[in-house]
C-alpha cells in the first residue's frame, strides 16, 4: 500500500523519517529514564526500610 | 475539589497513574490514524504536489512548540507565586518535549522549503524566531542541569521562561508583524472562514489532537520521573546524615 509521492518522494519520506525518529527517541528516552529512576527509588526505599527494621 | 490538590505530589502520582494509560492509548490512536490518513489517503496539492503531506507533521509540531512554552510559562508562574514543587517539575518535564517539537518544526520546514522555496533556510522573521525559541529550550534545559539546588534552579529557569515567552509570542505572530518574510500566513486561523480544504483539514485535526495527547502523556511520565528523582535525592541525603 505505497502511495505515489511523485517527484517529491524523497522530500516527503525524509520529513516523515526524521519526525517519527525524533518522536520515538523522546518517547523511548522518557520511558527508559522513568524506569531507571523508579528502580533506583525502590532499591533505596528497600535498603532504608531494612535498616530501620 | 480544587486544582491545587494536584500540587500535592502524592495526589498527582495517584491521579496520573490512573490517567496515563487512557491518555497514552488515545494519543496512539489519534496519531496513527491521523498520520496514516494524511499520508496514504489525501490527494496531492495542485501547487505543492505530495509535499503537502508534510503539513501533518509541521503544523502540529509548530503549534506544540509554542504552546508547550506557554504551558511552561504558566507552571513557572505558579511556582514563582505559590511555590508548588510539582508545577516547577512539570515545567522541567515539558522542556525536552518542547525542544523536540521545535526541532521537528524546523527540520520539516527546511525539508519542505528546499523544493518549494528553493532554499533550506532563510532569515525570515518566523523561521528566525523559531530558531531562537529552540535555543531558549536548550538554554532552559541546560540551566536546570547546571544548578544543584532544585529550588534555585526552579527560580532561575522560571525567570528564563518569562524572558523566552517574548520569542514564543513572536514565533506565533511574526507572520502578522512583518510581511517581508518568505513564510506564508498561519495555516490555521480563527479569523478565516475556511483555512484549508476539508480533505486536508480532518486528518490534520486528528494529527493535532494526537500531538497534544502525546505531549500530555510525555509530561505525565516525565513529571512522575522528576517527583521520584527528587524523593530519591531526599532519601539519599537522609541516609548520608544518619
Amino acid at each position: 500500500m505505497m502511495t505515489d509521492l511523485g517527484k517529491y518522494a524523497d522530500t516527503v519520506l525524509a520529513a516523515y523519517a526524521v519526525s517519527i525518529g525524533l518522536l520515538l527517541a523522546i518517547v523511548i528516552w522518557s520511558l527508559w529514564k522513568g524506569a531507571r529512576v523508579k528502580r533506583a527509588l525502590e532499591a533505596q526505599e528497600t535498603r532504608m526500610g531494612r535498616r530501620n527494621g | 475539589m480544587s486544582i491545587w490538590e494536584y500540587a500535592n505530589p502524592k495526589k498527582f502520582m495517584q491521579t496520573s497513574s490512573w490517567a496515563l494509560p487512557w491518555v497514552a492509548g488515545l494519543a496512539l490512536i489519534a496519531l496513527v490514524t491521523g498520520l496514516v490518513w494524511g499520508f496514504f489517503f489525501t490527494p496531492e496539492d495542485y501547487k505543492q504536489g505530495s509535499t503537502v503531506k508534510i503539513i501533518y507533521l509541521h503544523v502540529p509540531s509548530a503549534m506544540m512548540a509554542i504552546n508547550i512554552w506557554v504551558m511552561m510559562l504558566v507552571t513557572s508562574l505558579v511556582w514563582l507565586i505559590r511555590r508548588h514543587h510539582v508545577s516547577a517539575l512539570a515545567a522541567k518535564a515539558a522542556a525536552p518535549v518542547g525542544m523536540v517539537m521545535t526541532l521537528i518544526a524546523l527540520v520539516t520546514g527546511a525539508i519542505w522549503g528546499q523544493p518549494m522555496w528553493g532554499t533550506w533556510w532563510e532569515w525570515d522573521p518566523r523561521l528566525t524566531s523559531f530558531l531562537i525559541l529552540f535555543l531558549f529550550y536548550l538554554g532552559y534545559m541546560a540551566l536546570w542541569e547546571a544548578i544543584d539546588n532544585p529550588d534555585t534552579a526552579a527560580d532561575l529557569t522560571g525567570v528564563l521562561c518569562l524572558v523566552g515567552s517574548v520569542f514564543a509570542v513572536l514565533s506565533r505572530y511574526a507572520v502578522n508583524f512583518w510581511n517581508q518574510g518568505l513564510h506564508q500566513g498561519a495555516t490555521l486561523s480563527m479569523d478565516k472562514e475556511e483555512n484549508i480544504s476539508d480533505v486536508y483539514w480532518y486528518p490534520l485535526l486528528l494529527c493535532i489532537a494526537g500531538f497534544i495527547l502525546l505531549f500530555v502523556t510525555l509530561v505525565l511520565i516525565r513529571t512522575r520521573t522528576e517527583i521520584r528523582a527528587r524523593r530519591l535525592k531526599a532519601l539519599e541525603a537522609r541516609e548520608r546524615m544518619a
